[in-house]
């Protein structure tokens, strides 16, 4: 199983500011291996992140996205001690969900 | 900051039947842009054919739409890029890169109560327009930006 993400959800006045880092490869299937062989295609496709269980951003992502990705939003309605979760899901069915509390 | 660790090490596990629907191909991506012409739209290969699969031909060019990006990336695999939209009932962001092989990088939903200010990183495989496309009261708009790439970010 892919390693965490590194969430942080901070709140103030009101509004909870997310930034998630997460590991994965985000190969694009464009890359040649040293046989010359094309490394196949292995992305995250999907991520949505919930707040107590409503969702608050869902993202569809293609191979473009930057090894070991970077997200940053913004939600109203949080505060602090509410639970954050951010579930995503890649092109080869893997997935991986991970928590942490606003603070 | 994060004491919950723990927990998460233990709530992952459960994630395991959901990547079992996605393998068995009951959800994909895509599923999103149904509304559109029904086709991939990250699987195309230029701009106008990527917005036709979106269902967005001719969206108009908006100074509401914020792209946060450096003029000139030394390292293309890197890209720093934001996206902010001033439009009221902004519904969705979609960050569309001209000369990448499939121009589509990312689309966010942005349900209400949820900022329309998204940040990321992408990969540009050279110098390249970008393109910011946002959904707003069922309509689409689009803001440009050129993003000068001294190291490309794709193959090699």
């Amino acid at each position: 199983m892919a390693d965490p993400m590194r969430i942080r959800a901070a709140e103030r006045d009101g509004v909870v500011n997310v930034k998630i880092l997460m590991s994965h490869e985000m190969e694009t299937g464009q890359r040649k291996d040293g046989s010359g062989k094309i490394v196949p295609a292995h992305f995250i496709s999907k991520v949505t992140a919930t707040h107590q269980g409503r969702t608050v951003l869902s993202a569809q992502w293609g191979p473009a996205v930057a090894k070991n990705p970077f997200l940053e939003f913004n939600f109203k309605g949080g505060k602090k001690g509410d639970r954050i979760a951010i579930t995503w899901e890649d092109n080869k069915g893997e997935t991986r969900t991970d928590e942490t509390t606003i603070n | 900051m994060n004491h919950s660790r723990r927990a998460v090490l233990k709530t992952g596990g459960g994630a395991g039947v959901l990547g079992l629907l996605f393998a068995a191909g009951i959800a994909r991506p895509g599923e999103v842009f149904a509304q559109g012409a029904g086709l991939n739209a990250f699987a195309m290969k230029s701009v106008p054919e990527a917005l036709r699969a979106l269902g967005a031909q001719g969206p108009a060019v908006s100074a509401a739409i914020q792209i946060k990006a450096p003029e000139i990336a030394e390292n293309g695999a890197v890209v720093p890029i934001g996206i902010e939209s001033n439009l009221p009932g902004t519904e969705s962001i979609t960050l569309l890169i001209e000369k990448n092989p499939q121009p589509l990088a990312a689309s966010f939903s942005i349900p209400a109560g949820t900022e329309p200010s998204v940040s990321t990183r992408v990969k540009i495989g050279e110098s390249s327009d970008v393109y910011a496309l946002v959904k707003a009261d069922g309509k689409f708009y689009m803001a440009k930006k050129e993003i000068k790439i001294t190291l490309g970010g794709c193959g090699g």
